[in-house]
């Protein structure tokens, strides 16, 4: 159809509308999706400042990428209900997964080596919720935010003489942290850490009352400290193995602690301990029964995620939960990716 | 000539999955792009939105299936009808296909699907690292593929409106209950 030229430059004017309309459109996606965002901290830059400089641990957890899986129970007492209206608190007995883990993205270290230990805990509901918590054996995280976090884990890498003690002196909250990492105890077994929430949550209970709360597991044996050149010389996987023969012996025991902040104590930031008198609860205990290699055990492609709550708990101000969140599940998505690199030795094992 | 238009039923449905869809497209890549606190906040949107699409969409397809669509300009180039009838297919196999995929990943991880606190829907696949990554890839790539459908549709529509003046637009974009003239 032959067109005369106002009708031509009027198609034109409106192609290029649509062009521009189109391309504001792509723009805004980009700017959402950070890519025009360099700055920003995204799961992906965090997950890349673990990276040690051999290389990511490829199939494993990118941080506390050395473990081994437990099973049990947690029994509830039923005093939990006072904070809390999650099902798990009601007396009963509730079936327990977890994963006792070094904090070093290295899935070789030698267990001598490593300085946080951790506990990744699912305790599952009849009613299908499922509580999963991630704690370590710190009495208060390293710092206050996660864009700290991230800065920490570049100046801890850096070749630069420097780098360690620029980050220091700029996060004084790091003190706390370094105290106990240069002077706590060591011990030599997991049965005898007391592994720490740190974070603050939200327990809400049967009256709709919110309580900010904390929790701790409190090991049932008793802590002997030892040395760490002593660690050393235990061999590389001396955790593991311990574990292993003291649950084959017997159940190893956790008592489950809750407590309670006062109004006005710190939540949201998991640098600052509250008051040693602060209310706790005795809510349970946590008894590992069974012991499994991670490579064919049941906790090996669960994602220990803190924000994973049944009814009845919530995420408080504190940072910390949603940023662990969004980068475990990076870490997951990549590790699950790289199952070949991680091969399992049953044939026909969990999938 | 009386052209007719998509009846108002299917109009409603169309501009409610419209805005759900786009800012269930922004907040995937913007829940994925942060560690700050809205993460939680838009990944506890992200998965009962794609639920409520996924019903909208069947619903959709019923009413679609029952009362048809207008059919394109007579003039409309062969060619620009297949790509329109091709688009519209690919539409609703990614309006179906994602809310089903990503369900299905958050299955084969073993997270809980939760809708909102204390509702969830049961696993839909069986734990599976080799499912969960096939899964993920499959809802990453199609999320770009889906944007860039998204905004192929809204050109064609501009493209109708501005440029061929043909009324295809007004057969959705119409807010009379009756047929334009």
């Amino acid at each position: 159809m032959p067109q005369s030229k106002p009708a031509a430059a009027s198609a034109t004017r409106s192609l290029i509308l649509i062009a521009l309309l189109v391309g504001a459109a792509a723009a805004a996606f980009a700017y959402t999706a950070g890519w025009l965002s360099p700055a920003r901290l995204t799961p992906n830059r965090m997950v890349d400042a673990f990276t040690p400089p051999g290389g990511p641990p490829l199939g494993h957890r990118r941080n506390h990428a050395k473990g081994i899986c437990f099973t049990g129970v947690f029994e509830s007492n039923g005093a939990g209900t006072e904070l809390s209206r999650a099902q798990i608190f009601a007396r009963g007995e509730y079936p327990a997964l977890g994963r006792l883990n070094l904090g070093t993205p290295d899935a070789n270290a030698a267990d001598a080596s490593v300085r946080v230990r951790g506990m990744g805990l699912q305790i599952s509901a009849p009613d299908g919720e499922k509580w999963r918590s991630a704690m370590i054996n710190a009495p208060v995280f390293a710092v206050s935010t996660p864009q700290a976090f991230y800065q920490l884990l570049l100046a801890s890498k850096s070749k630069a003489p420097n780098a360690m003690p620029t980050f220091v002196a700029a996060h004084p909250e790091f003190g706390g942290f370094a105290a106990w990492a240069k002077n706590g105890p060591w011990t030599g077994s997991y049965a005898e850490e007391r592994f720490n929430s740190l974070d603050s949550f939200i327990f809400e209970d049967s009256k709709g009352t919110s309580h900010a709360v904390r929790w701790s597991l409190v090991p049932a044996a008793q802590p002997v400290p030892v040395p760490p050149e002593e660690l050393a010389t235990r061999g590389p996987d001396f955790l593991e193995q311990e574990i292993t023969r003291r649950v084959q012996g017997g159940p190893v025991r956790w008592t489950l602690i809750v407590t309670a902040a006062n109004p006005g104590d710190p939540t949201a930031d998991p640098t600052r301990p509250w008051p040693p008198d602060r209310r706790t609860i005795e809510v349970g205990t946590l008894i590992a029964r069974q012991i499994e290699a991670e490579r064919d055990g049941p906790c090996r492609d669960i994602n220990f995620d803190p924000t994973v709550l049944p009814a009845g708990i919530k995420t408080s101000d504190d940072p910390f939960p949603a940023a662990r969140s969004s980068v475990y599940a990076k870490s997951y998505d990549l590790r699950t990716a790289e199952a070949a690199d991680y091969p399992r030795a049953v044939i026909g094992g969990a999938p | 000539m009386i052209r007719p238009i998509f009846t108002p039923l299917q109009r409603i449905l169309h501009w409610v999955t419209a805005v759900c869809v786009l800012a269930m497209l922004f907040i995937g890549v913007g829940m994925v792009s942060t560690v700050m606190p809205k993460y939680l906040t838009l990944v506890s949107i992200h998965k009962p939105l794609g639920i409520a699409i996924l019903v909208l969409v069947l619903i959709r397809l019923a009413v679609r299936l029952l009362r048809g669509a207008p059919p394109l300009p007579a003039d409309l180039p062969e060619s620009l009808k297949l790509a329109a009838h091709l688009s519209h297919y690919l539409l609703y196999v990614l309006l179906i296909a994602m809310p089903l995929i990503g369900w299905g990943m958050l299955s084969a991880a073993a997270y809980p699907v939760r809708l909102y606190p204390g509702f969830y829907l049961p696993a839909i696949l069986p734990q599976s690292d080799r499912l969960h990554t096939i899964l993920w890839n499959a809802h990453y790539f199609l999320a770009f593929a889906f944007f860039a459908l998204i905004l192929l549709h809204i050109a064609a529509a501009f493209f109708h409106l501005l440029v061929r003046k043909d009324g295809v637009f007004e057969t959705m974009a119409s807010v009379s209950g009756s047929p334009s003239k």
